[in-house]
């Protein structure tokens, strides 16, 4: 027996020791699996964390919501319709180029013409142009107040620098290089989608000197490698962690938090204090939401404190909150969702049905099994639905055929839908002009179809505000009426802790974390 | 006729089953409600950005264009490219291959190596407790999930004992001890349903050899026990034995979905799993057609593996 143990204990030693050796190797488990590598073309997470290592954007947002110099500098002119882009000394690409005015305008035309933000922006510039051989500037036909905050979102879609080679593929092709100016580069020789993704230190990478907040400010690396482990089973995730063959959890299964809360090598910590917000979306075009007064009604028939338990469970990481915009950020406004956070629009709702003369028209709710952040929302919906009156069919179904059904813009009987559930990082919510379900465009614009031109007023009047002050009272005004639409529901806020071995310090956080630069082991 | 004209014979009579396999998945997946351009560009893709991504991709051309393209590059034996990743379906495949066929052989050698000598044991010794037990731990062994046993040693010598990692795969050029290292847990869980089969299919095949004439003219020759056993009764009772091994290999290297993801093995059955998610039409095509061809491959060579123990078998 002794043998045995001893056999054993040498074939266990011999797999530490027989890995390659790096000085510094920091082994993740990311929320999900990297498949899709060109951020600008995928809007997926996972896509956008792997843009925030290998690439640098131009400007960033720090933790006060304000945006920051990165790669560049910029001046506006008095008018507000030139700006003037200045890169920082030093900054390469991964093949050794120094960056250039011509690679930034490439990169910007690509994002520009994917990007929900990008393109309103796009469609307010006249052109981009190379100054000298550090600067490029970007003249406007007419104002577009959010220029920065647009060019500085943190979130997806986010403008990376790439190389003009790069940048000069469409939009809807997938990139192929992938040589960016980030902290970290890509090692494409042992990328295993759905398995692996590997990145390197960039050693010629230079840290801006300002400490580091959200994505802006210093990105110091201490780690030589950051590999991201794919792990499909929570519970092996968690095991791995306990016995240190991993050293980061981005998104641990909550239900088995309390297991790595009582040990004492785990460190447990929100890294996106901002967290996402969960949302149903109706269509516009089809009854009963074709009526605005039962989009009302079903809008008030939930309770966002039901939703956001079944979701999460623990009542510490969950938010109700009315701001369609998010509680947490700048335009964290109440008005007009103050029943449907508090969860006492019940009787109202009854009161519309009745109203609008509901005629027992099924509710077809598009029920996706397959994505845990996303199973319980339909089935909390239904329950309260039924429960004011609608008759509700639920079709349950995987994420894919959701995705691809939400799309049809027939009737429900006919491949359509009448409901369906979403989740978007509070990130992707923060701004109007940026927000996916705050569109009036119809059917030109986003799944659900909402024909508002009034919204879409109010948004161009919004991008054209002179000031912060008047943005404010705008994007108030927005939320106001994008309730009394219900162009969508927000259905609560939460956030998803992180967890990681205990010898690790300097996480950043932010609403993209975690980001691996300041990153460092305890000595 | 020699041996070759069977293989060759065998393999031709494939090729209108793989045919046929090819059309029936290719209108199976574009049958199926999903859109891999939606899956790329997600939710913020306009529907001109979808049109163009469908069009980069060829989703957009007929059918029929599609599946002749197809059916081009698997005559030269190129799967394609990914949908999702962009990277050759080849590559993705040959990734996945050595911890599948890794974990197969080794799961594999382990069930024959431990389930024939106890199916011989328990045929000779029907009726005792050694019988007796072996039956129970047959029906353990076909009724407790994969995944609990996997998580219960992994408890065991992973969590407390430390003696063996938790998760992934070591690759043999990184030396054989972190391969086995590595191997051994996953291996042990998914030998355990085969020991209890293998072992209840020798045990069921002696018991109707055992009392033939030739075993006792081979004990009335003097022949030992065990060469009595092993060299008579088990030769002559190969055969179902062989089947079942063979089919079981075939199993385990189509996939074995559960225990890849509960030990984090970059298997193929994942990557099969994941592709049929994300709806990546080459993958999914490719998978099926190469588990097509393994069944096909292992059948024949189970086929050809029969004359070995029973001459009278012939081709």
């Amino acid at each position: 027996m002794f043998k045995i143990k001893r056999l054993i204990a040498s074939a266990a030693l011999a797999s530490v020791t027989a890995a390659p050796l790096y000085a510094e190797t920091l082994r993740a488990v990311m929320h999900s699996d990297l498949r899709l590598t060109d951020p600008v073309m995928a809007s997926s997470y996972i896509t956008r964390d792997h843009g925030y290592m290998i690439y640098d954007t131009l400007v960033a947002m720090d933790e006060n919501s304000v945006v920051r110099p990165q790669m560049a500098d910029w001046s506006m002119s008095d008018d507000g319709l030139v700006y003037t882009f200045t890169l920082r000394d030093g900054l390469k690409w991964h093949d050794g180029t120094p960056v250039r005015p011509e690679d930034c305008i490439a990169s910007l035309k690509r994002w520009g013409s994917r990007d929900t933000m990008g393109r309103q922006m796009m469609s307010f510039v006249a052109s981009m142009e190379p100054v000298d051989e550090k600067s490029f500037r970007i003249v406007l036909s007419e104002p577009f107040g959010p220029l920065m905050d647009t060019i500085g979102k943190p979130s997806s879609l986010v403008p990376f620098m790439m190389p003009e080679r790069v940048a000069s593929t469409p939009a809807t092709e997938a990139i192929s290089d992938f040589t960016g100016s980030g902290p970290f580069e890509f090692v494409r020789d042992e990328f295993q989608p759905g398995v692996k993704a590997v990145y390197l230190k960039n050693e010629d990478y230079i840290p801006r000197n300002e400490p580091p907040s959200w994505g802006a400010g210093g990105k110091v690396v201490h780690f030589d490698r950051v590999e991201w482990i794919n792990m499909p089973d929570s519970q092996t995730a968690i095991n791995a962690l306990s016995s240190g063959e991993v050293d980061f959890l981005e998104a641990p299964m909550m239900d088995l938090l309390p297991i790595l809360e009582s040990n004492p090598e785990i460190t447990i910590k929100t890294l996106n204090p901002l967290g996402g917000q969960t949302l149903a979306r109706m269509n516009f075009l089809q009854p009963p939401f074709d009526d605005p007064r039962l989009r009302r009604a079903a809008a008030l028939s939930f309770k966002q404190e039901d939703f956001l338990l079944a979701l999460v469970g623990n009542p510490d990481l969950i938010t109700p909150c009315a701001a369609m915009m998010g509680c947490g950020t700048k335009m964290d406004f109440a008005v007009g969702g103050e029943k449907i956070a508090a969860g006492t629009g019940q009787e109202e709702a009854k009161a519309l049905l009745k109203e609008a003369g509901y005629d027992g028209t099924p509710v077809v709710i598009l029920q996706t099994t397959d994505v845990p952040v996303l199973k319980t929302q339909p089935v909390v919906a239904a329950d309260a639905l039924r429960a004011v009156g609608f008759n509700v069919t639920s079709l349950p179904m995987d994420w894919q055929s959701v995705a691809t059904r939400a799309r049809n813009k027939g009737p429900a009987d006919e491949g359509g839908w009448n409901i369906m559930f979403s989740y978007l990082g509070v990130a992707d919510v923060m701004n109007p002009l940026g927000h996916l379900f705050m569109d009036g465009n119809g059917e030109q614009g986003t799944f659900g179809w909402a024909d508002l031109p009034h919204l879409n007023e109010l948004r161009a009047e919004f991008a054209a505000a002179p000031t912060e002050e008047a943005r404010m009272a705008l994007a108030k005004e927005i939320q106001a009426y994008a309730y009394e639409q219900t162009t969508y529901v927000p259905l609560g806020q939460f956030v998803s802790p992180s967890a990681f071995r205990s010898d690790l310090e300097g996480f950043v956080t932010g609403p993209a974390a975690p980001y691996f630069w300041n990153v460092k082991r305890a000595r | 006729m020699p041996v070759i004209f069977y293989v060759l014979k065998r393999i031709l009579a494939t090729v209108p089953v793989m045919a046929f396999v090819a059309i029936f998945v290719f209108l199976l997946l574009r049958l199926t409600p999903g859109d891999p351009a939606v899956a790329i560009a997600g939710d913020q893709a306009t529907e001109e950005q979808l049109r163009q991504i469908r069009a980069a991709l060829s989703l957009d051309q007929p059918l029929l264009v599609q599946f002749v393209t197809w059916i081009q590059q698997i005559v030269r034996l190129d799967f394609g490219k990914s949908l999702i990743s962009g990277l050759p379906v080849s590559e993705l495949i040959a990734q996945r291959l050595e911890p599948t066929l890794s974990i197969a052989l080794v799961t594999i050698s382990m069930s024959v190596l431990v389930a024939v000598p106890l199916g011989v044991l328990t045929a000779w010794k029907q009726g005792s407790w050694i019988d007796r037990g072996a039956v129970a731990f047959s029906v353990l062994g076909f009724s407790i999930p994969v995944f609990v046993i996997a998580y219960m040693l992994i408890q065991l010598f992973a969590i407390d004992l430390r003696w063996l990692p938790v998760q992934g795969f070591a690759p043999l050029s990184r030396g054989l001890g972190p391969f086995l290292s590595h191997a051994i847990l996953p291996s042990v869980v998914l030998s355990v349903i085969y020991v209890a089969l293998i072992a209840r299919m020798t045990r069921a095949a002696m018991l109707d050899v055992i009392h033939e004439d030739f075993v006792r003219t081979a004990r009335a020759k003097g022949c030992t026990e065990p060469r009595v056993l092993f060299r008579h009764a088990l030769r002559n009772a190969a055969i179902p034995i062989l089947t079942v091994v063979g089919t079981g290999l075939a199993l385990l290297i189509s996939g074995v979905v559960v225990t890849e993801s509960v030990f984090n093995l970059p298997g193929l059955g994942r990557l099969t799993i994941d592709a049929v998610m994300a709806r990546d039409y080459p993958v999914i095509q490719a998978m099926i057609l190469v588990t097509s061809a393994v069944y096909v491959l292992i059948n024949l060579l189970i086929d050809l593996a029969y004359s070995l123990f029973d001459p009278r078998i012939k081709y």
